[in-house]
């Protein structure tokens, strides 16, 4: 119970849910639009080593975040290319970016930097102290001195669900994952909105892998986001594809895996605490916790030129 | 015949044209590309230590490719064999450090039967059952229990019924009695080679020559004709993927039993994903699996030589693997981009068709 009232684990919470809640918003936006995503693990990877890449090149952590959204748009855009243009199967397509993405990141890193890694004198986005918050004893050192992108996060999931739910362009993109045909029908371009939706994925996807690179810490290893997009894509199906619930879900998994750690060497085994992200996700497939049905046209191509 | 020659030459042209990037991107970093695929041929097949060693690593792959194959002919994607693979993995070592009164040969067979059941368990019972009658998606089921099972794995290990006495976060080995022989000293292929390629003749025969495998792959082909046609759908849902999960434990078992003798937290090496690899460049032929895995585990063994003969890092076969995943998927690349250039060499002279919904590219 000591455990439970100790501000660093609801701290450590938060920053664990971050590399999880971005990338599960970003599959959130491609497979609203109906594109399966399972890529985010490989954009992440992608994201985490060009951020760490251009900012030591360029000496500014900022500019590095930038240039890992630009790569994760692109590496986005030609996934969305295949699966859409050609209509390819989009989990192969998605376990091929995975692959690429582990392989040619290991490949640069040893290219670029040598066997030594990445320079320890990398620049590292900053952390935030709120001035009021700073103060109050429990709230302050849970929400306080977290990295900035923790609350970029956050304006991001609030933003996602007023995007998705409340424009236009949101119905719209919606309206293409649910009925393609419909759509088309009453004159939306579903490959433009389809894009949008895996290229938005993309940039999320790569944020966070910017974040755990850059974010938290100054350097890149291979395979460092450690299987992150897939309990990304586990929280996206827990959340019922909606952003508030992938960002609930993230909290959850982001929970599971701070308690492991904070109750190391207590008797309980952190190896079985981690399966909860994963138990949780085929239960509410299976309809045993709340159902999670997907989007109906996810994963279909459509062809408008039929 | 044209069919046969398409499935033939579509997976060779994306390994060619990945090799050939591969080529391009090794160039551009000033190595000589002859000398670096090279050093991979000659790491992957010159001498009976390395040519031993590939076949060796093409047993696991094998196995699992041929369970991730069958699942596919029957239009089920199962992600998971990495999960199965180390169910099987775990049930051998049980079954490996207990029965010690059994003879030898009966104890490796009680070894491979219990892996099978163990992936049968984790691959067809929890996410067949789950698919076929509360419609959960075996893509997501498959891989969520795979990562459940490596952390099953590792509670074992790490301090948990199936460590060693002693700090090591590994098992104790298995009976000697119960292991694989080994074939080709001083390589690491055992016997196992001889129960991967029956098991491709099993998986041929069962599916083109048995009324079970006519009726799977009738359900992989088309579900709605197949329920009317009287087949049971979901049946032949949980029999596919159960099938699936025996071929992936038994992978498990064999390299086991046969390599590492023992469970410790790297013992997979990725095995059930590239199984997936495997199966799709085969496209999901039980024979295409054999050479498709030889051409894997040559790719991997070959990658260790080439870094240290010619200093590229290793991880350029990843590179190519996903470049080759990439193109299989893509069957329509070459297609597409050959009617784009005919479209532009005659572009100006034609009247271009309307763009019909405004496809953006």
């Amino acid at each position: 119970m000591s455990v439970l009232a100790s501000p660093q684990l609801w701290a450590s919470t938060l920053a664990m849910a971050v590399p999880l809640a971005l990338p599960a918003l970003g599959g959130t936006f491609s497979e609203r639009t109906g594109v399966v995503n399972i890529a985010m693990e490989g954009i992440m990877l992608v994201g985490a080593f060009f951020a760490v890449t251009f900012a030591y090149y360029t000496g500014s952590a900022w500019l590095g975040l930038l240039i890992a959204l630009v790569m994760g748009a692109i590496v986005a855009a030609i996934f969305a290319w295949a699966a859409i243009r050609l209509a390819a199967d989009q989990v192969v397509l998605g376990m091929a970016v995975n692959i690429f993405a582990a392989g040619l990141t290991a490949f640069l890193l040893d290219t670029i930097f040598g066997y030594t890694g990445t320079p320890p004198n990398t620049p590292q986005l900053p952390s935030v102290d709120i001035p009021f918050l700073d103060h109050i004893p429990f709230i302050g050192a849970i929400l306080s001195h977290q990295s900035i992108l923790l609350y970029v996060m956050l304006v991001l999931v609030v933003l996602s669900h007023w995007f998705l739910f409340h424009t236009k362009l949101g119905l719209r993109m919606r309206a293409v994952g649910e009925n393609p045909l419909a759509a088309d029908t009453v004159g939306l371009n579903v490959w433009r909105l389809r894009y949008l939706g895996v290229i938005i994925g993309g940039v999320l996807s790569a944020l966070g892998g910017a974040y755990l690179s850059i974010g938290i810490l100054h350097s890149f290893d291979v395979g460092m986001t450690g299987g992150r997009g897939y309990i990304a894509l586990a929280a996206m199906i827990f959340g019922k594809w909606t952003p508030f619930g992938a960002f609930g879900a993230s909290l959850l998994f982001g929970f599971a895996n701070a308690l492991a750690i904070a109750l190391q060497g207590h008797g309980v085994s952190p190896n079985l605490l981690q399966m909860l992200p994963y138990a949780l996700t085929i239960l509410a497939l299976c309809g045993l916790v709340g159902r999670s049905t997907p989007p109906a046209a996810d994963g279909i191509p459509y062809e408008p030129r039929r | 015949m044209t069919r046969a020659l398409r499935s033939i030459l579509m997976p060779l042209a994306a390994a060619v044209i990945a090799m050939i990037i591969g080529a391009i991107i090794v160039s551009a970093l000033g190595y000589n590309p002859v000398q670096v695929y090279g050093s991979l041929i000659s790491g992957a097949f010159v001498g009976s230590f390395n040519l031993g060693n590939t076949l060796a690593g093409a047993i696991p792959l094998i196995l699992a490719g041929l369970g991730v194959a069958l699942a596919f002919r029957a239009g089920l994607f199962n992600i998971g064999a990495e999960g199965q693979y180390w169910m099987g993995a775990i049930a051998a070592t049980w079954c490996g450090i207990h029965f010690h009164t059994l003879p030898g040969w009966l104890h490796t067979l009680v070894c491979l039967v219990a892996a099978m059941l163990a992936g049968a368990l984790w691959g067809g019972v929890i996410p067949g059952l789950a698919k076929a009658y509360l419609g959960a998606h075996e893509v997501i089921t498959t891989m969520m229990l795979s990562y459940i099972s490596i952390l099953f794995v590792k509670y074992l290990i790490e301090g948990g019924p199936l460590q060693e006495t002693g700090s090591t976060p590994q098992s104790p080995a298995v009976d000697a009695a119960a292991q694989l022989r080994q074939i080709m000293p001083p390589s690491e292929l055992t016997t196992g080679i001889f129960i991967a390629l029956l098991a491709a003749v099993v998986v041929w025969w069962l599916l083109q020559h048995t009324t079970m495998g006519f009726q799977l792959r009738a359900v992989g082909f088309n579900q709605r004709a197949s329920r009317y046609a009287g087949i049971r759908v979901p049946l032949y849902t949980v029999l596919a993927l159960g099938l699936s999960g025996v071929l992936a434990g038994l992978a498990g078992a064999v390299q086991l039993l046969g390599v590492d003798t023992r469970l410790y937290d790297s013992f997979s090496a990725q095995y059930g994903y590239t199984a997936i690899v495997v199966a799709l460049l085969a496209r999901n032929h039980p024979f295409g699996v054999i050479l498709a895995a030889i051409f894997f585990s040559a790719l991997s063994n070959g990658g260790q030589n080439m870094q240290q003969v010619s200093g590229v890092p290793a991880s350029l076969t990843d590179v190519l693997t996903g470049l080759i995943v990439f193109f299989v998927a893509t069957e329509r690349l070459l297609p597409t981009i050959g009617a784009w250039f005919r479209r532009r060499r005659r572009g100006q002279h034609t009247i271009a068709t309307p763009a019909q919904g405004g496809a953006s590219e």
